[in-house]
């Protein structure tokens, strides 16, 4: 672990600038996808990477180079290179960097479960076989996919202020997917993919369920088939925690990203219907809303000690009661607007520049058990795992679909739904979550596809919630 | 002086050739990129940087059996070989792991193709004070992104393909005080300085529509517009597996119901990979040839993108395709409405210049969702009224491009992709703009 740090402090230390201060951020990556489509072993793919990002502050006025070239010269000609540019943009440039305070921290974080390897790959595609061929033989069933990705990320911060921090971490995505066709309609069932991963070991395959989950999740997508679309009207929401993550994401999350309440994202990902001025004083949600940047559960995807501006990664309340408190804005985005933040400056490796992202964002747990929820809903529906998600720039409409519902009637779960869609904005619909879940709810989910950015970045993301219930939302099915 | 990427990948494919021993075969697929990315916010650099990277896609098939690992590359010829000397080592180990693949298919041709396309980039200082001038007190922002692109592919019975172009994208919006934008691009090989005020000026020119008191729509059915970029949205979603052979095999397409004749869209309707004559590569990322395909011919689905895999397991010709079975050459045929004649034939209803963050609300009913953004405008009578507020529309692709299809206009839009998500994108798209008779808004 770590074995690039004397090579790396030895390289630094010889760097020449004329900077007030430089920095260099090593990342080194390996990953392995593993698949089994259809009791077929799909060809394994290995990946390693590893590179460096050097980022100058010249007279206020910051640069970046970015190089796989870890030489000596190579070092020393990406920092010149980054510093030509500062000195290019210097009189356009939009921000005076000469008064902002830079990382000086050291410490090492490593994932939970370092240590111990994962398992072999063998064991690793005789897992992925056990459950593609757990499958039933039905002729419906067109397709089926049990698939493992593991990725492990060392990454090395060294700066001119004498910071040096390093993070070792391991990232595990058990899934599997089945779909079913009738001739006519397709339906699909999943578990983990796009909705789970974790840091850690082999524990986390245990936690995601991918044991024995083959038969049950092609059963299901066999009984979505057989399901009535899910009706029109206005219902009661429970969403689960593998769909609240997406919520949670899309509509607190995005909007709540300090560096589009600055404008930087306008261009792309947009911007948010919440303003600076909004801090302290917006009303998000119901009393029960209670939404936390937490770095601090060690399995969630985005864990770590410090961002990749070397800014340290504490748990803080970003709605309390439903109050707003503090936006996702890192170290520069604090500097640029005056308010408080965390620590969440993040790049999605050595090529792109650290940004204002979400990390762990999770709604903290309620007293309510998963029974007690369904019990106190009159006319409602519950939605699983989601597989469409739709919102506007400004992250206030959206319109998000979901693989599985299940109706509520009189406090009872009823029959399974296929489609189930619902649409809200989310300035309002945060104002209507009437119960939360108790920890015996809540999961520790996350993603590792959220896009954002110029140049365009794909970061993971961790989401952990309980289910919660909405009332009155607008809900309605497919064409099918 | 230094080696170019040519050479240092012709070395790397002399140093494989030498390492690798029948019955062992390989592919190697290069791709690398040297690019300066600026951002702004308010007409000012917000970030800025050059980011030089190259990687390696090498896979190894034995005895039936294949494995691949992407390594990156460090700009030295030593490490570099060391790094493919490994990557083989630990291929090798890999391959008596894995079980016999029953769909592995290899492409034995000795194919040769190469493309350079050199021509020189405007320097930093020059676009810089180029933007400036142009966007005056204007609330600008985006990103100019441009630099060598290179791709490159060989494989041990021969074949060798090389792509390099300089290309630059710099893609903007400008923004009202009012939160209202316009969006624009202009990007290209050939950096004209007139061509750039010339966007710049038109971007303005809309901006002061977007001045006009908002108008707000109730969800309903509505005539409207789509401008080319619009379409492209729509296209885009199509192409997230609507073609792919794998997700029409596996019931995961769009476009499901078209390909199987269920369904049909709009005779007027006919789509294109048109690979010759674009910018992406003549040769897959599997080193296949690429083929010109004609996807959709007057409304109803024909061939289908196939790469090696899925020819194997569905018994296909493969087509030049990528492993992920997506066109990066969209091409859609021209109608004939003109241009100038678009709000009169609109008459009263939308024109949407651009859409966003679609996805599918019944993804084989081909329906799906999505959010107007950047110029929206209500029309009356064939003139512009007022900016729209931002609304959701949810409605089937059968619909929009099949029987509320009205016309597709004469002239089309070249649409080179912005994406720079690992690497910059070399995929376009070349659409018209099209209008229907019926946009079911949601909210």
């Amino acid at each position: 672990m770590f074995e690039s740090t004397a090579l790396l402090r030895q390289r630094f230390a010889a760097l020449r600038s004329n900077a007030e201060f430089f920095s260099l951020r090593h990342v080194q990556q390996s990953q392995q996808h593993l698949s089994v489509r259809k009791n077929v072993a799909e060809p394994p793919f290995f990946q390693r990477d590893e590179g460096v990002m050097l980022t100058v502050r010249l007279k206020g006025v910051e640069a970046y180079a970015a190089t796989a070239d870890l030489s000596q010269a190579g070092l020393q000609r990406a920092l010149e290179q980054a510093e030509a540019l500062a000195r290019q943009i210097a009189s356009c440039a939009l921000l005076d960097l000469r008064e902002q305070p830079v990382a000086s921290g050291r410490m090492d974080y490593c994932s939970p479960n370092l240590e111990h390897p994962v398992a072999s790959l063998a064991d690793c595609f005789d897992l992925l076989a056990r459950e593609s061929a757990s499958v039933p033989a039905d002729s419906r069933l067109v397709n089926w996919q049990a698939s493992l990705g593991i990725s492990n990320v060392e990454q090395i911060y060294l700066n001119t202020a004498g910071a040096e921090l390093r993070q070792a971490q391991r990232f595990i995505y058990p899934g599997f997917t089945a779909t079913a066709f009738d001739g006519q309609d397709s339906q699909s069932r999943s578990l983990g993919r796009e909705n789970f991963g974790q840091q850690g070991g082999m524990d986390v395959i245990e936690r995601c369920g991918l044991v024995n989950a083959g038969a049950r999740v092609a059963d299901q997508a066999l009984q979505l088939l057989l399901a009535p679309n899910t009706p029109s009207g206005v219902r009661d929401l429970l969403l689960m925690p593998d769909q609240m993550m997406l919520q949670i994401h899309e509509s607190i999350g995005h909007p709540l990203e300090m560096d589009r309440i600055l404008g930087d994202e306008r261009n792309y990902a947009g911007t948010s219907f919440v303003k600076a001025s909004d801090f302290g004083t917006l009303q998000y949600g119901s009393t029960l809303l209670n939404v936390t940047f937490d770095p601090t559960l060690r399995e969630e995807l985005a864990s770590y000690s410090h961002d990749d501006d070397g800014t340290q990664a504490d748990k803080q309340f970003l709605i309390r009661d439903g109050l707003l408190l503090r936006p996702l804005g890192g170290a520069l985005s604090q500097f640029r607007s005056g308010l408080d933040g965390v620590a969440n400056s993040r790049a999605c490796g050595w090529n792109r520049a650290p940004i204002d992202r979400m990390a762990n964002l999770n709604i903290e747990p309620g007293e309510q058990s998963l029974e007690q929820l369904i019990g106190g809903i009159e006319h409602g529906i519950l939605m699983r795992t989601n597989r469409s998600w739709s919102i506007d720039d400004a992250r206030n409409k959206f319109q998000f679909g979901c693989e599985w519902g299940q109706l509520i009637e009189n406090g009872e779960l009823k029959g399974v739904v296929k489609n189930p869609n619902y649409r809200g904005i989310s300035a309002g619909f945060w104002g209507n979550l009437s119960a939360v879940g108790d920890a015996s709810t809540f999961q520790v989910l996350g993603t590792p596809n959220c896009g954002k950015g110029e140049p365009n970045q794909v970061v993971r993301v961790g989401h952990a919630s309980p289910a919660c219930v909405f009332s009155q939302i607008d809900v309605f099915g497919g064409d099918a | 002086m230094a080696a170019t990427p040519l050479h240092s990948f012709q070395r790397l494919v002399a140093c494989l050739q030498e390492q690798v021993r029948a019955p062992e075969h390989f592919t190697l697929g290069y791709s690398a990129e040297d690019s300066t990315f600026i951002r702004f916010n308010h007409a000012r650099v917000r970030q800025a940087g050059e980011v030089q990277q190259a990687n390696c896609v090498l896979k190894l098939v034995r005895d039936g059996r294949q494995a691949e690992l992407q390594f990156t590359l460090g700009n030295d010829p030593e490490v570099d070989q060391l790094r493919l000397t490994q990557a083989l080592e630990q291929l090798r180990q890999t391959l008596p792991l894995l079980e016999a693949d029953p769909y592995l298919q290899l492409n034995d041709s000795a194919w040769q193709s190469h493309s350079v396309q050199d021509q020189p980039l405007p320097a930093v200082d020059q676009v810089l004070a180029q933007i400036e001038q142009g966007a005056g007190q204007l609330d600008l922002v985006g990103i100019y992104a441009a630099g060598p692109i290179c791709r490159g592919f060989a494989s041990s019975f021969g074949a060798f393909g090389w792509h390099q172009a300089n290309s630059f994208n710099f893609d903007w919006s400008l923004f009202h005080s009012n939160g209202q934008a316009v969006k624009a691009n202009y990007a290209g090989q050939n950096w004209d300085s007139n061509a750039l005020a010339l966007r710049l000026r038109q971007a303005r020119e809309q901006l002061e529509y977007l001045g006009r008191p908002l108008k707000t729509l109730a969800p309903g059915e509505y005539r409207a517009y789509l401008a080319p970029a619009a379409m492209d949205e729509i296209m885009g979603m199509l192409c997230w597996g609507g073609f792919s052979a794998q997700a029409l095999a596996t019931k995961n397409s769009p476009l499901q119901r078209l390909y199987a004749g269920d369904a049909t869209l709009h005779p007027g309707v006919s789509i294109a990979e048109q690979v010759s004559g674009s910018l992406s590569p003549a040769f897959s990322d599997e080193g296949t040839p690429r083929s010109d395909l004609r996807l959709i011919e007057q409304g109803r689905g024909l061939d289908r993108l196939v790469c090696a895999r899925s020819a194997a397991e569905f018994e296909l010709a493969t087509n030049g395709a990528d492993g992920h079975e997506s066109p990066c050459a969209l091409s859609m045929a021209a109608g004939e409405l003109h241009q100038a004649d678009i709000l009169a034939r609109l008459g009263t209803g939308l024109y949407i210049s651009n859409l966003w963050y679609l996805n599918f609300s019944d993804l084989p009913a081909a329906r799906m969702t999505g959010l107007t953004r950047f110029a929206t405008f209500w029309v009356e009578d064939g003139q512009i009224q007022a900016p729209v507020s931002t609304m959701r529309f949810d409605d089937s692709v059968y619909s929009l491009l099949g029987s509320q299809l009205e016309a597709l206009t004469r002239e089309r839009e070249l649409i080179l992709s912005t994406s720079t998500y690992g690497q910059r994108q070399t995929s376009s798209s070349h659409l018209p703009g099209a209008l229907v008779k019926r946009l079911t808004l949601t909210l």
